[in-house]
């Protein structure tokens, strides 16, 4: 009896580890626009438990991929604070993610997120991507990474990917807010005309 | 000879350092300060490190796309280094090209350049306009770095991964056959 169980126990994690292969394969290039995006549960520097869901009136989001300790992920952040300032009233809160792999990165720990978090006064939930399972799902392969995300009855549809803006180095001198743009396309019930842009980011430390 | 003159003054610099432990700081801080102004960088925007992506000699490019805060990059130039000493007589030519921010010039990349004592031929590129550049340099970069090109006048191949000397060995010789 007790070997037909570990027997049970041994097939069952089999056909888990095979199932969880094969979504990791699926999900290898992650989503494109038109494409709903997975809700998740993550805990956030406050110690609570987020998701998508729980905001009961949001039209949308916007999710950040970011962390301490990319240089590009650090000059964005007042950006990222004001994007949340402009539009979470509006119905798109910010929702910032960090997916790095902390004992690779131990400058993203919890403890750093929430000393950054609190030294910046960022506005909006910095969530842990602990177990490294949603940022595959997503696709993001850097820090920052934007998903601008709108809640239809489908879910919560891709509407826009990549950059915050068209120039890292000096807010002022940015000629297009890509993010701004797709939202206030959202927002006003048009077409969202540039929905993917591409930047240099700092590669996301998986844990191998 | 360039590189004859960086060696000397980093090992006077590094001797002093150890002679002098403990004495005159600022004295070590000038020495430093001659090092890093004797670096000399050539910075492109896309428009001008474009001819260095497409060369067309008889010699196989290996262009690596890093910066001193990317840490995957830091940890595979040694392998770049590695590979330009071991083939750079036969017909290799290893480039690499720094994202650093122009602010860090002076105090990473500089620094950086005579600490590894870097012997491929580093360019600097610095054009914000990243969402123009990035998908000419391959179509299927988002952005992330390190990325590497592999070309020769044929034939060339978009690397979205980190190497080891190994790996990089075998991509190269696909090229050299």
């Amino acid at each position: 009896m007790k070997y037909f169980k570990s027997i049970t126990v041994i097939a069952l994690l089999i056909m888990l580890s095979a199932f969880t292969a094969n979504t990791k394969s699926f999900d290898e290039k992650g989503y494109d626009i038109g494409d709903v995006a997975t809700d998740f549960k993550l805990e956030n520097i406050d110690g609570d438990m987020v998701s998508l869901a729980d905001y009961k009136n949001a039209k949308g989001f916007i999710v950040v991929f970011t962390c301490n300790t990319c240089p590009y992920a650090v000059r964005y952040e007042d950006r990222i604070i004001a994007l949340d300032k402009k539009y979470a009233s509006k119905g798109y809160p910010v929702i910032a993610i960090m997916p790095n792999n902390t004992s690779k990165k131990p400058g993203d720990n919890m403890n750093a997120m929430k000393a950054r978090a609190a030294s910046k006064g960022f506005t909006f939930p910095y969530l842990i991507d602990a177990e490294q399972t949603i940022y595959p799902q997503y696709g993001a392969t850097k820090t920052p990474h934007v998903y601008v995300l709108e809640k239809t009855k489908k879910g919560n549809v891709v509407q826009y990917i990549g950059a915050i803006d068209d120039n890292y180095k000096d807010a002022a001198l940015v000629n297009t807010k890509y993010v701004e743009m797709a939202v206030d396309a959202l927002l006003n019930g048009t077409k969202v005309e540039e929905t993917k842009t591409r930047a240099i980011g700092c590669s996301i430390k998986a844990k191998k | 000879m360039k590189y004859m003159i960086l060696v000397c003054l980093l090992t006077f610099g590094s001797c002093k350092n150890e002679v002098k432990s403990g004495s005159d700081s600022s004295e070590t801080a000038v020495v430093e300060a001659v090092n890093i102004a004797s670096v000399e960088l050539e910075i492109y925007d896309f428009n001008g490190l474009e001819k260095f992506l497409n060369q067309e000699d008889d010699k196989v490019h290996v262009v690596n796309f890093w910066a001193t805060w990317c840490a995957p990059c830091v940890k595979e130039l040694p392998h770049f280094e590695e590979l330009n000493k071991n083939y750079k007589l036969k017909n290799v030519e290893v480039l690499l090209v720094s994202l650093d921010f122009p602010k860090q010039y002076d105090k990473k990349l500089k620094p950086f350049i005579l600490e590894h004592n870097l012997q491929s031929k580093v360019l600097v590129l610095d054009d914000v306009a990243m969402n123009t550049w990035v998908p000419k340099v391959n179509k299927d970069w988002d952005g992330a770095i390190p990325v590497t090109i592999i070309y020769n006048k044929d034939k060339r191949q978009f690397y979205n991964q980190s190497f080891t000397y190994e790996e990089l060995e075998i991509e190269v010789g696909k090229f050299l056959n």
